[in-house]
């Protein structure tokens, strides 16, 4: 198990103060103007060279994504945009950073903003988080108070201001593309890209956008240094990182730990094992619901990062882990992923609009077996029709849960086709399938 | 287009003749554009159709946003009113019809739904009177919607009541709940088995060599 002192959220339950005198005595804030005299391309380095990969879910290397910023600032503004719309189920790792550990975010944002020449950032807060949006208010007050941002923010030369900016309850937001769109005061569809934010995109300027924990994680990682950082985990692997255990586990909860540790260690350690035992286990989600799921055997042995997850057909996510036991009807969870997916498409690309509906009428049918063997081909179909048809990626996360199901549960589908048969009369299953 | 001809016009009788922001809605404006750059004073459509909807909430009880008040924020933006509709119907958390006094906000994707998010629905349904999502309780009380993820899974099932989460529910909790907000009392928001925040049940396994204060 990770020491505490390898641990950067050290208030990750709010048990201590999370105002700036606390953060302070936790390391925060300490001398930030000598990370910035580090210079523009040390810093982007250092995060390089720490391995650190983006903690949204598609773990695009941080440091990398920096550097595709213009390195002179033209004419138009740069921008960083920090996604606080944290809204994939199963995931609420920012929230504790946002109401626990606001300064490590508050810090981070300045650090990375002058590695990418913004002098302003937004952090785009989902709507439903009212409380953490004023906490994380609270703390860019106290900073503003203190000098620390503003002009000439924490003595470091660099003039830096830090917004929140709320949303309204639609996850579409957290699509980088559509979070620009949101902060415009448009409705939340997706940009087509190319242009990339980094060439156009808050109000047609160079933007960059992160996740909370990949901004805040760098602060820590200077000071402690790269190496420290890309100790842990695997290679390509590296680093710690918040996991979030949901569903049918003894305790549920959030922890920090460093990538790379068998799944199982993780539920059974922190989580108070799977209920009514690990034989118990029927399936699990490792990283938020639009990742596949993965059965009971492949999670005996897994383990826990980027590169062994998609190695298994699945993918760590945002490292939020949903466990199901075996009182679980795993169709039912995934016909209640695909309402969730239905309800939050934008509308916009119209095999995501028709086929997230068409998807859950299907899936709805299938949860009572009121449907033919033959429509989980044509369902299965239908998901790579959707999938890489769209143009953002809440098409394929849309797709991925079903395909998930249909690869380890389709015999127990066609058991229920066969017995929803077998009580109500085979005629009265045929006609459905037109659809 | 007037108020009473809209598509988006509340059922007869509820939808006002006329909208203006309060002093406490104006200080907020004041402070909300100037996050902004000058030119670009649409980026406040979010968050002044929000300030609406605490305003109509503060002042009548039923936190909604009319289409006056649309027409007054893209007014004050300086935008086409429709950019302020299309916004208004896209995000989930403007209500475009009147709600009851408490919001209740019943979770139900997968994490929660795996936790017992039908238990809580259910016990709403027993101790209101009403009997699906979308409806308002007789007394105007509440009206209960169901939502998707609320990002807080570690601690399902969720129950949102207007800002607040209230977590770890189950039906005798949320009983208890709608039965102290019908009393007037606002229980304190979090666990209700007593959890700290998003640790582990019976107390931190981690964290806890961190000195604190």
């Amino acid at each position: 198990m990770l020491s505490d002192q390898d641990r950067i959220f050290t208030n990750l339950y709010g048990i201590h103060d999370a105002g700036l005198a606390g953060a302070r005595r936790r390391g925060d804030w300490d001398n930030t103007a000598a990370l910035i005299a580090l210079g523009r391309d040390k810093l982007i380095e250092e995060v390089k060279a720490s391995g650190l990969r983006g903690r949204g879910g598609a773990g695009f290397p941080t440091g990398l994504k920096w550097s595709f910023m213009p390195k002179e600032i033209g004419e138009r503004p740069h921008y960083l945009v920090i996604n606080a719309d944290e809204s994939e189920p199963g995931s609420c790792k920012d929230r504790d950073i946002l109401r626990h550990d606001p300064h490590k975010l508050v810090e981070g944002a300045l650090i990375a903003s002058f590695a990418m020449g913004a002098h302003a950032c937004y952090i785009y807060v989902r709507g439903e988080y009212y409380n953490e949006a004023m906490a994380l208010q609270k703390a860019i007050d106290e900073a503003y108070d203190a000098g620390l941002l503003g002009k000439n923010a924490a003595g470091s030369g660099w003039d830096f201001d830090l917004y929140v900016h709320r949303g309204a309850g639609a996850y579409i937001c957290g699509e980088e593309t559509a979070m620009l769109e949101s902060i415009e005061g448009k409705k939340g569809m997706p940009r087509l890209k190319p242009p990339f934010p980094a060439a156009c995109g808050l109000y047609g300027c160079p933007t960059t956008v992160n996740n909370v924990e990949s901004i805040a994680v760098v602060p820590t990682i200077l000071r402690r240094g790269a190496g420290w950082f890309a100790g842990f985990g695997r290679p390509n692997n590296t680093g710690t990182k918040l996991f979030s255990i949901s569903g049918h586990v003894n305790k549920p909860c959030n922890f920090e730990e460093q990538l790379g540790v068998p799944l199982k260690e993780l539920i059974e350690k922190y989580a108070g094992g799977v209920r009514g035992g690990w034989d118990n286990l029927l399936a699990i989600i490792p990283g938020g619901s639009s990742v596949p799921m993965i059965n009971a055997e492949v999670a005996d042995t897994v383990l826990a990062d980027f590169d062994s997850l998609r190695a298994v057909g699945s993918g760590l996510g945002t490292a939020a882990v949903i466990v199901m036991d075996k009182s679980t009807d795993p169709i039912k969870a995934i016909a209640r992923l695909a309402h969730f997916y239905k309800h939050e498409s934008c509308g916009q690309c119209t095999p995501c609009r028709e086929g997230t509906g068409w998807m859950k009428r299907v899936m709805d049918r299938m949860v009572e077996g009121r449907a033919e063997a033959a429509e989980i081909d044509v369902l299965w179909q239908v998901t790579k029709q959707i999938e890489g048809h769209t143009i953002c990626a809440l098409g394929d996360a849309a797709a991925w849960p079903i395909q998930g199901l249909i690869k380890n549960f389709r015999p127990l589908m066609e058991e229920r086709i066969a017995e929803y048969k077998r009580s109500h009369g085979a005629k009265h299953s045929s006609k459905m399938a037109a659809e | 287009m007037t108020a009473t001809t809209s598509p988006l016009a509340a059922p007869d009788r509820t939808e006002p003749t006329s909208f203006a922001f309060d002093a406490i809605s104006l200080d907020a404006i004041a402070k909300i554009l100037a996050k902004y750059p000058a030119d670009k004073k649409a980026s406040g459509t979010l968050p002044l159709l929000d300030l609406a909807q605490r305003q109509m909430g503060r002042v009548t009880g039923s936190a909604w946003v009319p289409v006056v008040a649309m027409d007054e924020i893209a007014r004050v933006l300086d935008i086409a009113p429709v950019r302020v509709y299309e916004v208004a119907t896209f995000y989930l958390m403007y209500n475009t019809k009147p709600i009851g006094r408490h919001h209740l906000q019943v979770c139900g994707t997968t994490p929660c739904w795996l936790r017992g998010s039908d238990s809580v629905r259910d016990a709403i349904k027993a101790c209101t009177g009403i009997k699906h999502y979308g409806e308002t309780s007789e007394d105007g009380l509440f009206t209960m919607s169901e939502v998707e993820c609320l990002g807080g899974c570690v601690n399902a099932p969720i129950l949102q009541v207007d800002d607040d989460y209230y977590e770890d529910m189950n039906a005798e909790s949320t009983t208890a709940l709608v039965e102290a907000l019908k009393r007037g009392e606002k229980p304190a928001r979090g666990s209700s088995i007593g959890r700290q925040n998003s640790a582990p049940e019976g107390g931190p396994l981690t964290l806890n060599t961190i000195v604190g204060e």
